[in-house]
Order: C-alpha cells, then sequence, then structure tokens
C-alpha cells in the first residue's frame, strides 16, 4: 500500500472494511491471515512462472499478476526482465493509449519532412518479439482489451488506418499487472483469457522474496532452444483437458495454454516430452485460477481425497516428483517442498508409467491441490446457491469508451471549445500543396514546408454523451423481499433490454440479514444479468447503512470510468441493523442516514423508492440526506419501476 | 499472412460451419452472426473459410472486381465494363474476398478515401478504395462486433442496406458497388449488439465450448498439432477441404434449380407467425436458407427436414424480446419447432449435431 494507488483506494477504505469484515467475503486481509506461512511458497511458484514464461513469452501470452505496485511486484519484474535474453527489453503499454500509438498511423513529423505519407509502427507492432507491461489492467476499457486480444491471436498487427494498410508481425509476451481493489474491477476478459499464467501476489511481504531467484539466464535460454523439439503425449494432452474441463473451466484456450505451459516447463527441466510433473504445474498456474467449480466427487476408489483438500489447501503444494536426473544443475527446487499428505501418495505409487487415467487423477489432484482458500469458498458457495456464469475472472466487466471519444470531423476554425483535428487538418491540406509552393517565393516550391490555409482547418468531432450507470440498492429483507426483489429482477431486464442503444449499464447490491451484497456488477449485458440473477436470496433483518454504502462504492467507480451513476434504493427505510452488525435501531438509524449523506455529498443522483403499504416519514428523511428524490410506490411492479427509474434519468 | 487453420479441422459446432457453408452458397441469405463464449473457435472458423471458397470471375482491370454478367451492376466511369458499353469485356478468375475489418480501423480505410501519398508527391487527387472496396462480392468480417465504433457501424449498416457505398470527403466525390455478406463475431458478455445491426445479419449462431470431454479433446489435439507444424497439418486436412469447396461449388450450381414447394413455404409462414416474428424477413431467409440447405444436400427441393436445420439460425435474432421470459430465444424457437412438426407425427427427421 505503498503506491499512490494505494493512497487512493484506502480514501475509502474504512467502512468498506467494516462491512466486509461482517460478510466474511474473502477479502485481501483473509487471505493474507489464512496463508500467512505459506507466502514464501507463493513467491517461488510465482518465480518458477517466470521462469516458464521467459522460456517462451509468445506461447504462452502472458502472466496476469494480481499485485499492487510494490517492492515485490518490481523485484518479480525485474528478475523477469534480467532473464528475457533477446526477448527483452520490456515495454510498458500505457492504459489510455489510443489507437494512433497503439496500432499505429501517420507520422506527422515524419510526413511533413519528407513531403510524403510516413507510417509510424504502433506500439503492437513496436512490441514484436518483445515483452509488454500493462500496469492497471483492471481498467482497461474492452476495446483496447480487444485490440491488444486480436493481435495476439494472429500474431501480427493489422494496421488499416489514416491511409495505410499493412499487416506487421507482432509477436510478444504481456505483464498484466491487475491491480483491483476488490471484486468489482477486474481485467477485461479477452485479455484475461489469452494470458496463460495467473499469479497472485498480494499476499507476498516484501521481505519473503529476498533471497529467492528464478533460474539463470543461461538455463532459460537453453530451454528456449530445447522447447521447438519437446512434445506432448495424447496422454498429456487428455489429462489437462479433462482437468480443465472438472474444474468447469470452459473455453478451450485454457488447456491449450497450459499446454504450452507444461512443454516450457519441460524444457527448462531438460527433458523432451512432457512427463507428468510438467502437467502438474501447467495444471496448477493455469487452470487453477480459472476454476469455476469443484471438481465432481471422483468415484468411490478415493473416498478420502476430498476431504484434505477441502480443508486445509492453504498451500498451493505440488506433488513432489522432480524428475532428479533432469533437474538442472542450479537453483532452488522450482516447486514448494513436497507436502506428504494421503493424495500424494497414493498418486505416486506407479510413477514409472501412469496409466492415462491415472495421470488425469493425478494432474487433477494437483490443480485442485491448488485452490485458494478464498476461491474455494466463492465456488462453492456458488454452486450452492445461484448459478453465475462466469465465476470471478472469466467475465470481466463490460467497460465502454472513455469521454468524448472522437466520431468524426467537421471544417471550422479552431477555438478554446472546438479542438483542432490536426491529421485531417494536413490530409485536408495536403492535395494542394504543389499548387499552393508555387505561389510562394524559393524555388519552386516551400522548402519542403506545408502550407495550411483556414480552409483547410478541421474540427474533431466529439462524443459527449457519457453513459449512466444505474446501481439498484434493494432491500431484501423481511418478507416483502422477494417480491420485492423479482419486480427489481424485472425492472433490470426491461431497462438492459432497452438501453442497449444507449448502452447504459445496470447494477444491483441487495442487503439483508447482516450485510449488503452485489449481486449483479455493472453491466450492459442482458446475459449476463439473467445470469446472475437466476435466484435471489431474502429474509432477514435490515442492514440500510451496509447496503447503501456497498452502492457508493459502485457509484464511485462508475464516477471514475467517466460514467454518470444514477443510485436507486428500494426500501422501506426502516433500518435495523448497524454498521457492526448490532441491532440497535438508533445506530442503525444514524448509520443509515451517514451512509445516505456521503452519497450526497459525493454529488451522486438519487431516487428513494418506498416500497411499504405507506408512506414513512424514515424514508422521506433518509431520501432528504441523500439529496435524492422521494416516490412512493407501494405495489411497485417491474415496468412501473423500469418507468420510475427512466424518468428519474432524464431528469438528470 | 499467417497459415489460416483449415475449415474441414474444426470439430463439433456443426451448426456454425453450416451457416457459414449457407452464406457461402448463396450470399443473399444475408451475413451470418456468431455470437458466443471465447475460445469457441468463432474467429477461427471466419477466417478458414477464405481458403474454401471457389473462384469467381470478374472484369479485368475493374478496381473494384466487378462481375462480368450483371450489366445493371454500378461502377465507376473507368470501369472496363462501362467503357464496353454492354459487350463483353475481358475477365479473369479471382479469389472470392474475405476481408477482416480490425477494431482499430479508421473511417477513412472504411470507406476509401484520398489517397494521401499520391496527393503529397503528385498533386492529384486520386480515391484510394478502403475495407469496403475490397470485400466486394466476397465477406467482411468483424470479430467483436459488439465492440465497434457507432460511426463504423453507421456505415456499415448504410452500405450493406444499399450496396453500394458512397463517399464524398476531401473533395472526392465517388460511388462504387460493395455488396457484401458480413459475418460478426463477438461475446455477448461485453455487451449488446444495436437492433439495427442485428437486423442485418440473416443468420445468428450461438456457439458454446463443447461439453463432451472426447470432442474437447480432440479439439485440443488438432490445435496442437497444428502449432507443431501448420504446413504438414494443412496438407493433412487438405482433402477435405477441396471436398467441402467442391461441394460449395456444386450447390451453388444447383441452387437456381433447387425447388421450394407451396408446402414447404406454408410452413415456414407457420413457423414465423407461431413465433411473432417482425415482418417478412424472417420468412425470406427461412426460405432462402433452405434452400441452399437443400442444395447443399443436393436435394431436389426443399423439405421440413431442411427447414428443421436452418430454423434456429435464421429466426432466433428476430424474436420480439421478451426479458421477462426466461427462456433463451433458441429455446422459443425450438419449442415452436417441436409443437409444430411433432404435433403431425413427424418422427426421425435429421438434427443438426449442435443439439449436443
Amino acid at each position: 500500500m505503498d503506491s499512490v494507488f494505494g493512497q487512493a483506494e484506502t480514501g475509502r477504505a474504512p467502512p468498506q472494511a467494516d462491512i466486509r469484515a461482517g460478510t466474511g467475503s474473502g477479502t485481501v486481509a483473509d487471505a493474507r491471515a489464512e496463508q500467512g506461512q505459506s507466502a514464501s511458497a507463493v513467491w517461488r511458484d510465482a518465480l518458477l512462472a517466470l521462469a516458464i514464461f521467459a522460456v517462451d513469452p509468445a506461447g504462452i501470452g502472458g502472466v496476469l499478476l494480481r499485485a499492487r505496485a510494490g517492492p515485490v511486484r518490481q523485484r518479480w519484474i525485474d528478475q523477469l526482465k534480467d532473464r528475457l535474453g533477446d526477448f527483452g527489453p520490456v515495454r510498458k503499454i500505457p492504459l489510455n493509449v489510443s489507437d494512433d500509438r497503439l496500432i499505429g498511423g501517420l507520422d506527422l513529423a515524419a510526413t511533413l519532412q519528407t513531403g510524403k505519407p510516413v507510417a509510424s509502427r504502433g506500439l503492437l507492432a513496436e512490441a514484436d518479439g518483445k515483452v509488454m507491461q500493462v500496469a492497471m489492467a483492471e481498467r482497461m476499457d474492452a476495446g483496447t482489451a480487444a485490440r491488444i486480444a486480436s493481435v495476439m491471436d494472429h500474431g501480427a498487427v493489422r494496421v488499416e488506418r489514416e491511409g495505410f494498410a499493412q499487416t506487421l508481425p507482432s509477436r510478444f509476451g504481456l505483464i498484466a499487472c491487475d491491480e483491483g481493489a476488490e471484486d468489482a474491477e477486474q481485467p477485461p476478459g479477452a485479455l484475461a483469457e489469452r494470458l496463460a499464467i495467473q499469479i497472485d501476489l498480494s499476499s507476498v511481504p516484501p521481505h519473503d522474496t529476498e533471497g529467492e531467484q528464478a533460474k539463470r539466464a543461461r538455463a532459460i535460454r537453453l530451454a528456449r532452444q530445447r522447447l521447438t523439439q519437446v512434445t506432448a503425449s495424447d496422454e498429456i494432452l487428455t489429462a489437462l483437458t479433462s482437468t480443465a474441463q472438472a474444474l468447469g473451466v470452459h473455453s478451450l484456450r485454457a488447456p491449450l495454454l497450459a499446454l504450452k505451459v507444461a512443454k516450457a516447463h519441460a524444457a527448462l527441466n531438460g527433458v523432451d516430452d512432457v512427463r507428468q510433473d510438467d502437467a502438474q504445474v501447467a495444471a496448477r498456474m493455469v487452470l487453477t485460477p480459472r476454476a469455476t467449480q469443484l471438481p465432481p466427487a471422483p468415484e468411490q476408489d478415493e473416498p478420502e481425497q476430498q476431504e484434505p483438500q477441502e480443508q486445509d489447501q492453504e498451500e498451493p503444494e505440488d506433488n513432489q516428483q522432480q524428475e532428479p536426473e533432469a533437474q538442472d544443475q542450479q537453483d532452488q527446487p522450482p516447486e514448494p517442498p513436497p507436502q506428504d499428505d494421503d493424495t500424494g501418495s497414493d498418486d505416486e505409487d506407479d510413477q514409472d508409467a501412469p496409466s492415462a487415467e491415472e495421470l488425469a487423477e493425478t494432474v487433477l489432484a494437483a490443480a485442485q491441490s491448488a485452490l485458494q482458500p478464498g476461491q474455494l469458498e466463492r465456488l462453492r458457495d456458488q454452486m450452492g446457491r445461484r448459478e453465475q456464469g462466469a465465476a470471478g475472472r472469466a467475465g470481466a466487466l463490460a467497460k465502454s469508451r472513455t469521454r468524448g471519444r472522437q466520431v468524426g470531423t467537421f471544417r471550422g476554425e479552431p477555438s478554446g471549445q472546438n479542438k483542432l483535428d490536426v491529421m485531417a487538418t494536413l490530409r485536408a491540406a495536403a492535395p494542394w500543396q504543389p499548387l499552393r509552393g508555387r505561389g510562394l517565393p524559393g524555388k519552386g516550391g516551400t522548402g519542403g514546408k506545408l502550407v495550411v490555409q483556414p480552409e483547410d482547418f478541421r474540427i474533431k468531432r466529439l462524443k459527449h454523451k457519457t453513459e449512466t450507470a444505474t446501481i439498484f440498492c434493494v432491500d431484501a429483507s423481511g418478507s416483502s423481499a422477494l417480491h420485492r426483489l423479482a419486480e427489481t429482477k424485472g425492472a433490470i431486464e426491461l431497462l438492459l433490454a432497452d438501453c442497449y442503444v444507449r448502452r447504459d449499464k445496470v447494477a444491483l447490491v441487495a442487503f439483508r440479514g447482516m450485510a449488503a451484497e452485489v449481486l449483479l456488477p455493472p453491466t450492459r449485458s442482458l446475459t449476463r444479468a439473467k445470469r446472475s440473477l437466476a435466484s435471489l436470496p431474502g429474509g432477514g433483518g435490515t442492514p440500510l447503512a451496509a447496503g447503501l454504502n456497498e452502492a457508493w462504492v459502485l457509484a464511485d467507480h462508475a464516477n471514475r470510468r467517466g460514467e454518470t451513476p444514477v443510485v436507486i434504493l428500494m426500501t422501506d427505510g426502516r433500518a435495523n441493523v448497524a454498521y457492526d452488525g448490532g441491532t440497535d435501531r438508533t445506530q442503525a438509524k444514524s448509520d443509515a442516514q451517514a451512509a445516505a449523506r456521503r452519497l450526497r455529498a459525493t454529488g451522486i443522483t438519487a431516487l428513494l423508492i418506498d416500497t411499504s403499504p405507506r408512506p414513512r416519514q424514515s424514508a422521506r428523511e433518509l431520501a432528504g440526506a441523500m439529496g435524492g428524490h422521494y416516490l412512493p410506490l407501494p405495489h411497485a411492479d417491474a415496468s412501473a419501476l423500469s418507468q420510475a427509474v427512466k424518468t428519474a434519468e432524464k431528469s438528470l | 499472412m499467417a497459415v489460416a487453420y483449415p475449415f474441414s479441422a474444426i470439430a463439433g459446432q456443426e451448426e456454425m460451419k453450416l451457416a457459414l457453408t449457407i452464406a457461402a452458397v448463396d450470399p443473399s441469405v444475408g451475413g451470418v452472426l456468431i455470437f458466443g463464449d471465447r475460445g469457441t473457435g468463432k474467429s477461427t472458423a471466419v477466417r478458414g473459410l477464405a481458403s474454401l471458397l471457389p473462384k469467381m470471375q470478374a472484369v479485368e482491370g475493374c478496381r473494384y472486381g466487378c462481375a462480368p454478367d450483371r450489366d445493371t451492376e454500378l461502377c465507376e466511369p473507368g470501369c472496363p465494363k462501362m467503357q464496353a458499353g454492354g459487350g463483353a469485356v475481358p475477365t479473369h478468375e479471382t479469389e472470392v474476398p474475405v476481408v477482416d475489418l480490425p477494431l482499430g480501423a479508421s473511417e477513412d480505410r472504411v470507406v476509401g478515401a484520398l489517397d494521401l501519398e499520391r496527393a503529397l508527391s503528385h498533386g492529384e487527387k486520386h480515391f484510394e478504395p478502403g475495407l469496403l472496396a475490397r470485400a466486394h462480392r466476397g465477406f467482411l468480417y468483424i470479430d467483436e462486433v459488439n465492440l465497434l465504433e457507432d460511426h463504423l457501424v453507421d456505415v456499415l449498416l448504410d452500405v450493406a442496406a444499399s450496396g453500394e457505398n458512397v463517399v464524398e470527403r476531401e473533395g472526392l466525390s465517388v460511388r462504387h458497388p460493395a455488396r457484401f455478406v458480413l459475418v460478426g463475431s463477438g461475446n455477448p458478455e461485453e455487451g449488446e449488439l444495436r437492433p439495427q445491426l442485428l437486423d442485418r445479419f440473416g443468420l445468428s449462431l450461438e456457439v458454446e465450448t463443447p461439453t463432451d470431454l472426447d470432442t474437447r479433446i480432440e479439439v485440443v489435439r488438432r490445435r496442437d498439432a497444428f502449432d507443431r507444424d501448420k504446413q504438414g497439418f494443412n496438407k493433412v486436412w487438405q482433402d477435405a477441404d477441396d471436398r467441402l469447396r467442391q461441394t460449395i461449388l456444386e450447390a451453388k450450381q444447383r441452387l437456381p434449380e433447387t425447388q421450394v414447394p407451396d408446402a414447404a413455404l406454408r410452413r415456414a409462414s407457420e413457423i414465423c407467425i407461431q413465433l411473432g416474428t417482425d415482418g417478412l424477413r424472417g420468412e425470406l431467409t427461412l426460405m432462402r436458407a433452405a434452400r441452399a440447405a437443400a442444395a447443399i444436400d443436393g436435394d431436389p427441393e426443399v423439405t421440413d427436414t431442411h427447414l428443421k436445420r436452418v430454423a434456429r439460425m435464421a429466426l432466433r435474432h428476430r424474436l420480439r424480446r421478451d426479458p421477462l421470459d426466461e427462456a433463451g430465444s433458441t429455446t422459443r424457437v425450438e419449442r415452436v419447432l417441436s409443437e409444430i412438426f411433432d404435433a403431425e407425427g413427424e418422427a426421425g427427421t435429421a438434427r443438426s449435431g449442435e443439439a449436443a
């Protein structure tokens, strides 16, 4: 938390931490506490991942590195730089990179100098044969991610811009640093999908990273040479694919990437055919982080296997065998030390020639044992309660373009409001140069200078319309909860069905019992909303403050993305659970008031829909504190609700 | 250019392959929209299509690859066909274009613009055709179509509707033919498609990753083999691709003779009425797609089998949205299909393999 971003995050941390502590949902702090002793194992694993990635950066695609900026991350990247050899150096892509820098376009300076159009290479073309690094990948918009993803698929960048049409080679590895503070912030799915390895360094304290070194550059160079001849047997391929399926990893890219990782690992070990341990490492690094379900219980022959894994999985322990003869001279064993539990021993006995099924089982066991506690909890949760399509990682937020993207040009005079489009202006001026040149002093021309006249000026036409993010904050407590949630759900779907032209987003926070929960992160995908809202829980106390706070967090995110958040609070206003989970009504009420005032202070548009049979003073007061509209709607149905929201948004 | 993965080597995804084949046989069914999860081989299939398309005849020397036999076709004055004034023109055989529209493309490259090079070095005003011109008589493919910028979508809608591209910019005034099959792919989680754009697609597909382990292993196995030795892999699949190309060629020739009996037309209307699709487009597309399917099968006329096979892809995106209906649109189409066909005790008709 020593970074600039760290500070930015802490600004709104305290109240949130309160709530989270109450819900017990897996936070960084939880994870840290639970896996404190294994931090050095995590770090060793990260270094192994580093070496594997360095062997075949373009094939493996990249690494999704979940870590804040800080000494740990820096140390990892420094070690990587040191080992890339001729695949270096590491190039950074700024988050807000424009298309002409990313893809390429007209090189203005050179064009003016030579009097001929000269192409500039974009970052993607420049990165050919290198490694790129993106910081804050969770803030990257879907469009940029899709552009990068397409280049990764083809190994080439298609430039169709500003008069140039060319295809340039572009094979690179990508390090995406994910600094997302919570689950609502995820790197775009299109990108995460193509980065084979995912590692989480957020729980590793700096002092655990001293001394440890990844394999040396020489070992990596040798492995790179060997890689072309490394092959994988059909059994290995089958084992990885079936492990992926057992973990509910749907995309077929995942087993293919796992195969690449396994091959790189084999090359590092100095062998030409992928073996069991290579596949296990690959399963752990590639498949485990993508898991969306727990594997179905194995058939009766190993009934005990499930138990220990579900309870003490804190270590990403890998299964033992290290191919001693192949082990490269130097360095520590790449995996964490063997953890001799029963899983290992009964998988191990006939390790020399494992049958295809045994191989598949061992690989799955390795992947499963690497599941992190928080992840496991989430998966279990999901399986038990509601079916959520893409668990966490896979379904990234649909982020949209930023404010004021250029949509065209028109002729006009530049001024404070009107931004000159240099490129279009030059284009307009270009054809006339030979004619204009003749009129000027000098030898038959303008001496390489471009003559631009006022009629050439082109002004950027920007799209100012900002998107709206409608955040429903719904009271799911008490007896009317089910009805209210069902109607809200209907309203959300109506709004989404209606708003694809406007490209607005909708999110849903529900609060009940002791805490609030984001049931639907901001999305404009009807598909996604339907999946997330398939079934909703209801009943219990009314932690109004927690709900408002969660809504505020979402609204604040939306604000930062350049969207206009609107919070729709649906409640009867009777708070009875305070921040700290206490049931003191006075405390609960004042907490709710405080949370409401914060919404107002941040300038967020709010609407309170009073759902109680008779309008209540407490709800009206709350609306006042929020600085929002108050609307009693005792028998709100889906269409009345969506109508009310649309009216409220129009008045913005 | 990178070697494309052979179309025939795509394991499973029968409905997607059928849809693309239908579009190749009869471009008039309109575009193909492929929506689905990541890693399902959407773009692989489209890119593999290029090598399957039989070659076409084009007017020698025409910048837009005009068809020789269509005298109504509009072209620019420089085209030899226009100069010949209806007489015979020299032609040559050429590849059917499959043009990729990358997301970062700028408008001038899409619609065409002033040739900057010629303008700067020679001071000449000269039109440089864009991607739309290149896609004429072929396919225009947009990956991640739901992320395409709005102003490009507008251009596409306009051109796709009129079949010609009108350029009025930088002092240029050009119009040229641009008829193409629009193929789009995307992930529904990234957002919905504008309804107007959705409407431009004749066929729409929802692809999923195969859930059957053996198929999944086969996909991984083939892809691994391809990555190891692209040329060698393509050689192995050459025959299968050749056969498919031959099938498409024959189906194209058979298409004009393939009959659509009244009974089939009535059936098509029945399905559309039951589903409440808007307008007549649904029926038209359904009929055309079924006819192409019959031609591919080598059947002389359209039967219920063909209608059933293409109904899902022709209609699922034309249903009126009912957000409160839990069932997806595919399910709704299937429901109606089984109501109509099973009501008459039809059994044992072939189903497309995608049902699994």
